[in-house]
């Protein structure tokens, strides 16, 4: 079961991927012909524009689903090339293990900035 | 299972790289391979860099200070790169794991039609599409900005 | 290309009993009309090397017996003729991805235990019916095609051989396991989805092809084993997010006996088994 169930899910993580990462590129990257989401500076990474987003609830949420998205679908890449090397028994459950838990506090911490980062946001 | 069982031939990692005799397929499979790679390399970078901003406008400043300059940019427009190539990919990649664009099972008739000549079409169009994704973001990177 | 008047083989030798490792050999031979690659080896047998070992059988691509690397690929010796390869060097070696017995002979039987992991046979609940068959299980031809591809495989290891996972992972089943694994998950008349699912789910199952293509384009049958794990994969992910149904394997048809033979056709001899 678990290889169909991570699988299926990291087919899933991708679709997740795409939409909410294509929208990161399109806003940090294609800033210049697209024009989205940078309201008060021409520069995207500029904090008056960081700002402005983080108060937008709808960016916490999606940087949240697209970090836990983004740690699933490549820790469970990073697996599948590891697994292929042949590895024993042992190795492939520490690096279950070690990968599982690695993402997981991850996605607390960038989870807990996000968070952060609109709690400050919404006072400034 | 035989006592001796011969000596060990497996191809190892060459037999992953090994592109460059067969088809187009393969080294876009490498090519995912590396891009993911690299882009799970960058991405955890980036959770710690960008999470400066939950500890106000300073350490912003600072955290965006260490990665600016020109290596930098070219740097940042490499995975950009990547990321048109996976995301381009990784479409055709999911639609071809559902069973999608391979064609039907047919009898097979000598000169063999697979799935691979199937769904070229769709790689190659995804490549154009990835390439101009690259290109807009060329544009943007050096020429616009 | 036009035929050259020698073709000089060199081949792979690795004898257990008195070597470490496999070396190459050369061997110059005259071009004869229609030289296929198992030619040029019978020739060297017969006249340079009496210690050379391969396996072949049919000679002409129907018994999967001769799959070797020959310059770089993997192909049927007996299929291949040595003026398609466009060199006066023919390289021939062992299929990669296989233990080395001896020489151009490849210890297939990872592959075969695999291909038995996956239950390769028809599923169904109803024995008695399968060992004293009353009539006929219903198949469309459109059922048919479903799976009659993957039918043509002649289990030669060449797909095995082109793969890059089975390259360095053993857990793998690999291409020719899951494809004939798939034959059967696709025929109307089968219900051994469930049970074979409980190994195909795990790491033994398709989740490790990337669609290379390789084995598709190395199969000297056309059998096209990634579309049959593209679409093994297409049914288990549908399964995991319940969407997928099987089917009911197909019912009994039951023997016409309402026919009377026609005066002028006669009666088929009677049964020898």
């Amino acid at each position: 079961m678990r290889d169909q169930r991570l699988w299926t899910w990291h087919l899933l993580a991708g679709l997740v991927i795409l939409v909410f990462l294509g929208l990161h590129m399109g806003i940090m990257h294609l800033d210049v012909l697209l024009g989205i989401f940078n309201p008060k500076d021409p520069h995207p990474v500029a904090w008056a524009n960081v700002v402005e987003r983080a108060k937008l609830g709808f960016f916490t949420v999606s940087y949240i689903v697209l970090l836990g998205a983004a740690l699933f679908h490549g820790l469970y890449g990073l697996r599948n090339i590891l697994f292929e090397l042949g590895l024993g028994a042992a190795a492939k459950k520490g690096l279950n293990v070690t990968l599982t838990v690695g993402g997981l506090v991850l996605f607390v911490f960038g989870s807990w900035a996000a968070w952060a980062a609109g709690a400050l946001a919404k006072t400034l | 299972m035989l006592e001796n069982k011969g000596h060990p031939n497996r191809l190892g990692i060459w037999g992953w790289l090994g592109g460059g005799k067969w088809g187009l397929e393969r080294y876009l499979y490498t090519l995912h391979r590396l891009t993911g790679l690299g882009l799970l390399f960058y991405f955890l970078l980036h959770i710690f860099v960008t999470s400066a901003r939950a500890f106000g406008p300073e350490a912003w400043a600072t955290s965006m200070g260490t990665v600016s300059g020109p290596l930098f940019v070219v740097g940042e427009f490499l995975v950009f790169c990547a990321f048109a190539f996976h995301a381009f990919n990784g479409v055709r990649l999911g639609l071809i794991e559902l069973g999608f664009a391979i064609g039907n099972p047919i009898e097979p008739v000598y000169p063999y039609r697979t799935s691979v000549h199937e769904q070229r079409p769709l790689a190659i169009v995804m490549m154009v599409l990835a390439g101009l994704v690259v290109l807009a973001g060329g544009l943007d990177f050096f020429i616009l900005h | 290309m036009t035929a050259p008047a020698n073709v000089t083989f060199r081949i792979r030798r690795f004898d257990p009993a008195t070597q470490q490792e496999p070396t190459w050999e050369d061997f110059t031979l005259p071009y004869t009309a229609g030289m296929t690659v198992l030619d040029g080896l019978r020739k060297i047998k017969e006249t340079a090397s009496p210690s050379l070992a391969w396996r072949s059988s049919c000679r002409m691509g129907v018994c999967g017996s001769c799959g070797m690397f020959i310059n770089g690929h993997p192909r049927l010796a007996c299929n291949t003729q040595v003026t398609e390869l466009g060199t006066e060097l023919v390289t021939v070696a062992p299929l990669p991805n296989f233990d080395i017995i001896r020489d151009l002979v490849p210890e297939l039987r990872p592959m075969f235990d695999a291909h038995a992991a996956l239950m390769p046979h028809i599923i169904r609940e109803d024995t008695a019916e399968m060992q004293e068959p009353t009539g006929e299980y219903f198949q469309s031809p459109h059922e048919l095609e479903q799976f009659l591809q993957f039918t043509y495989c002649i289990k030669c290891g060449c797909c095995m051989a082109a793969c890059p996972t089975v390259a360095t992972d053993p857990a793998y089943s690999g291409p020719m396991p899951l494809a004939q694994s798939h034959r059967y998950n696709a025929d109307s008349r089968d219900g051994g989805f469930a049970s074979r699912k409980r190994v195909l789910a795990t790491e033994q199952g398709p989740w490790k092809c990337h669609y290379a293509g390789e084995c598709s384009q190395a199969c000297p049958k056309g059998v096209d084993p990634a579309r049959a794990i593209q679409l093994m994969k297409r049914q288990l992910v549908f399964d995991y997010l319940k969407l997928y149904k099987q089917p009911c394997p197909s019912k009994v048809v039951a023997k016409v006996t309402t026919i009377t033979r026609r005066p002028d056709v006669p009666e088929a001899p009677a049964k020898t088994i």
